[in-house]
């Protein structure tokens, strides 16, 4: 869509889009690029030197165990969150959306977490699972089971996502609350009438129609997963115990800032590149199928 | 509807109350914790209902911040998160809106070309390229101030295309109008487009004070100099003090002090904050 009416001067429109580009240039543009470059380099340990090696620290991040096992320890991680905040959302939304009195304050009363910053959400649920004073770890061992996310890796991972999750669920609630409240009563008013029972009209007809959103919030998640969650991990577990909670975001910054490892974190930072490329353009594919209905 | 299922209704209310229990239950854990003595977290279990040194706690931290943490007053940290998220609010909004207006308003050459340089920062996220932009900011001495913490964040393409999509649906004819009396672009953008824009500048506003607020790695990345450590990376600080256990109820009340802002502000401008939720995803 273009307008018709125009202004016509050269000078303006460039001084009134210089900010947002300079910007751009100075702090996206030129870094991912170096980014792109360093990744294919191999520098000394003091920096002094460095040598042209191609692809040579790709295939050392691939052929890294440590790595790998981050990948994969991120795949899980995401998916749980992704499939945990979903499925929780999903379900209370289809819950708001059929209770007529109090929808609004309901809606109040469980999206405010989208306010508190990832890293905070992750101390909040820390604290709770303390080994020595958290509540619920209190209550998991009367119930039998001693947790302890300082020493027992599956423990930390199951913190980190049940802190990621607990955040997420704000946003998914509010997104299927609308798509729900979008769908037209008639069609469901007409299942109703022919005998579908709430469960079967939720199946055949609100879950195919909500489906959109749902794999728009999908993809949401994931980028969430991959790449808000930092926070958490570094505030409360630290990648620990054992690298257990180590994600992909975590490791490039503990290799880059702590390691130092120039060339592999880079190299690390490319794989995510990718990652966000596609996933973006995921989203905008799915958009432009929105738009065509 | 036209059937009557009250169990049904039962149920759903039954399970919101309880998704509204568990949303709440770490933010009553964490504001318990905050106004009970040291002493009562180290007996061995949380208490479950608030004790008497509310104010004492509030009183310690916001004045002297906690002293295993170097003693920075979380005063002096709640300052820097609000300045640091105004500028990113402010900053983000006003270089998108005169950018979206120079493309959607005017023809120059170059036009297409800046309109996918903005596009691309959507998929470059901090994340992804850490030490590079830390490299740049660092040779341009921004380290350790307020610009360092606000002005590599302030590119957005997401508002950009708001105001974008927005103009586009602005009828031609107030342009044309605007034009037949004379109006120049200054004229035509402050008398016209900015007070047609102002609920989407509010619900903006709104997300990316959020937003800002929120952020952590780069806070993380850009200060050395506890003078400019904000709220939500300085809590990181407290849990890593070295020598001791946490302190568990400065840090609880140093927590519910970062939550309060931002929960407040989705709390009362809840219509504006659903809207800039859900344009901004558009």
């Amino acid at each position: 869509m273009e307008k018709r009416v125009v202004f016509s001067k050269l000078g303006l429109p460039i001084l009134l889009v210089a900010p947002q580009i300079v910007i751009t240039l100075v702090f996206f543009i030129w870094p991912a690029s170096q980014a792109l470059y360093q990744s294919l380099l191999l520098e000394d340990a003091f920096g002094l030197r460095s040598q042209f090696v191609w692809l040579d620290n790709f295939i050392a991040l691939f052929s890294d165990p440590h790595y790998l096992d981050s990948f994969a320890r991120t795949v899980v991680f995401s998916a749980a969150t992704a499939g945990l905040s979903l499925g929780v959302a999903l379900f209370l939304a289809a819950m708001a959306d059929r209770v007529l009195k109090g929808a609004t304050a309901y809606r109040t009363l469980i999206v405010w977490p989208y306010a508190v910053a990832p890293a905070v959400a992750g101390v909040l649920w820390f604290f709770m699972f303390n080994p020595s004073i958290g509540v619920l770890a209190y209550l998991l061992k009367w119930l039998g089971y001693d947790w302890n996310h300082y020493l027992d890796g599956t423990d930390a991972m199951m913190l980190v996502i049940l802190a990621a999750s607990w955040k997420q669920v704000s946003y998914n609630f509010l997104f299927f609350l609308a798509g729900l409240q979008a769908i037209p009563r008639s069609l469901v008013e007409a299942a109703a009438i022919d005998g579908a029972r709430p469960f079967k009209r939720f199946w055949t007809i609100i879950f195919p129609l909500l489906s959109p959103t749902a794999f728009f919030l999908l993809v949401v998640n994931i980028v969430y997963a991959f790449f808000d969650t930092f926070g958490i991990v570094h505030a409360t577990t630290s990648g620990g115990p054992a690298q257990s909670t180590t994600i992909l975001v975590y490791k490039v910054f503990s290799d880059g800032f702590i390691g130092l490892d120039l060339g592999g974190s880079a190299a690390q930072s490319v794989v995510l590149m990718a990652v966000v490329i596609t996933l973006t353009v995921f989203q905008f594919r799915y958009i432009e199928r929105k738009v065509a209905y | 509807m036209v059937e009557n299922r009250p169990w049904l209704t039962v149920f759903s209310h039954v399970v919101l109350c309880l998704g509204v229990l568990v949303t709440a239950l770490p933010i009553w854990i964490a504001f318990v914790a905050s106004t009970h003595p040291a002493d009562s977290m180290l007996s061995g279990r949380t208490p479950l209902l608030p004790g008497g040194h509310m104010i004492e706690n509030y009183a310690t931290v916001l004045g002297s911040g906690v002293r295993a943490a170097g003693s920075i007053p979380v005063g002096t940290m709640l300052w820097n998160s609000f300045v640091m998220a105004l500028m990113i609010a402010v900053g983000k909004i006003a270089i998108s809106i005169i950018a979206a207006y120079a493309i959607v308003y005017f023809r120059f050459p170059l036009r297409r070309t800046c309109f996918w340089v903005i596009f691309i920062t959507l998929m470059l996220p901090v994340e992804v390229r850490i030490l590079p932009t830390f490299g740049v900011v660092a040779s341009l001495g921004m380290l350790n101030s307020y610009w360092g913490l606000s002005v590599p964040l302030i590119a957005s393409a997401t508002a950009t295309f708001l105001f974008r999509q927005f103009f586009l649906t602005v009828p031609e004819e107030l342009a044309e109008a605007a034009r037949i009396d004379g109006a120049g672009p200054f004229k035509f953008f402050r008398d016209i487009l900015l007070p047609l824009s102002r609920t989407n500048i509010a619900a903006l506003f709104v997300i990316l004070f959020i937003f800002g607020w929120n952020q952590y790695l780069w806070p993380l990345l850009v200060t050395t100099d506890e003078g400019y450590y904000t709220i939500v990376m300085g809590i990181q600080r407290m849990l890593q003090a070295e020598d001791a256990e946490p302190a568990w109820h400065e840090i609880m009340a140093t927590s519910m002090l970062a939550m309060l802002p931002p929960v407040l502000v989705v709390v009362f401008m809840q219509r504006l904050f659903v809207k800039g939720l859900i344009e901004q995803e558009k």
